[in-house]
């Protein structure tokens, strides 16, 4: 139960995580192999969830099984929790202090740079082809200006890479292009 | 039922959405507002405060509104809804590693649901930009004031620094707060 300890301390920092996660688990404590790490990286993107807990349990449950990924999972979550916990507290406390506002004020426009910055590294790491332009531009349009629900656009984003692969299937097309990691 | 209405919004969060980070963005804006849980202007402020604190933000925002809806059981009750999917579907993974890695359908899934992400963010980028620089809709009168300007300023900063500078996100809030502040101070918000 090591773990719990770790992941503490070494997963509160974020996005950052990945490099850390192996620094400690195959460096430190040889859990795993330098090759595992890759693989993390990809099973974490490609299921639901926030990168993090998706790590944590499967490293985890690698390791040491349920009690393992509870253990990790347990980790992640509850520096934030109490973080954010207290912190809800002061913010609601602070929150009409003319001084908050002014900050709070500057502060919007500078995390709508940061979303942008996200928008654009998540659009480098995907594919540039018609396919994504379209797939793109659909979700784009139907939740922006149709008001579409979101949840049925990612259902139906998904059915329509399934639908592609269906289609494309005897051309080989070639494989993913880059497997950058996202650094915001 | 605060508390189970909580649990399910913030479960469905946790297990329609994927990729790191913003990606949970517009499934968390769509619930939060629909629920009336937050105001957009509140998301964006804890999206700061979210980035300037460790852990996921999927995490912290379920965690916030959670205790701000319903206490410290709202707190649990949001936060256990985001990581159970999460922990199920991993756990379910780790078990059938070798076959998954191996499954072509969740590939074909990911060619579709990468590029969504892109959209949807790109959604998020417009309701949030319209908050930001307009707040609840667009007037003649938003034009003729100095909030629309200093905030186009201060973005125009924002984003020279996040990509000319590859500066850290949380020094970008810190000098944006600063920005504000000096607006505020200056008499002209």
């Amino acid at each position: 139960m090591t773990f719990l300890k770790i992941g503490a301390f070494t997963f509160g920092g974020g996005y950052a995580m990945i490099p850390l996660i192996r620094e400690e688990i195959v460096h430190r404590h040889r859990w795993m192999e330098d090759k595992d790490i890759l693989d993390i990286t990809a099973i974490a993107e490609s299921t639901p969830g926030p990168i993090a807990i998706n790590s944590a349990t499967f490293v985890g449950s690698r390791v040491a099984g349920l009690p393992g990924a509870f253990a990790a999972t347990f980790g992640v979550v509850l520096p934030s929790f109490v973080i954010i916990y207290v912190i809800s507290f002061i913010l609601r406390q602070f929150e009409n202090f003319a001084a908050v506002r002014y900050a709070f004020f500057g502060v919007r426009a500078g995390v709508l740079a940061l979303i942008v910055n996200a928008l654009v590294s998540m659009y480098r790491q995907c594919s540039h082809d018609v396919f994504s332009w379209c797939v793109m531009g659909a979700a784009l349009v139907l939740v922006a200006f149709a008001r579409v629900n979101v949840l049925w656009v990612i259902a139906g984003c998904a059915a329509a890479g399934l639908l592609r692969t269906g289609i494309f299937e005897k051309t080989g097309r070639p494989p993913e292009g880059s497997e950058k990691e996202s650094s915001v | 039922m605060i508390l189970l209405d909580l649990f399910l919004t913030f479960f469905r969060i946790g297990a329609f959405t994927f990729g790191g980070g913003y990606a949970m963005l517009p499934l968390v804006q769509q619930e939060v507002e629909h629920h009336g849980w937050m105001s957009k202007e509140q998301l964006v402020n804890f999206i700061a405060v979210s980035e300037s604190t460790p852990g996921p933000f999927a995490v912290n925002v379920s965690t916030y509104v959670g205790a701000v809806t319903g206490g410290l059981p709202g707190a649990f009750a949001a936060t256990l809804g985001v990581v159970l999917p999460s922990f199920l579907i991993i756990l379910i993974i780790a078990k059938f590693y070798e076959r998954f890695r191996k499954a072509t359908a969740v590939e074909s899934a990911m060619r579709g649901l990468r590029p969504a992400v892109v959209g949807l963010i790109g959604a998020s980028v417009w309701s949030i930009g319209r908050e930001v620089f307009f707040r609840e809709r667009i007037e003649q009168a938003d034009f003729a004031a100095p909030q629309l300007y200093l905030s186009l300023g201060i973005f125009a900063l924002a984003i020279y620094l996040s990509f000319g500078r590859h500066l850290h996100p949380v020094k970008i809030i810190l000098i944006s707060a600063a920005c504000g502040i000096a607006a505020g101070v200056a008499g002209l918000l």
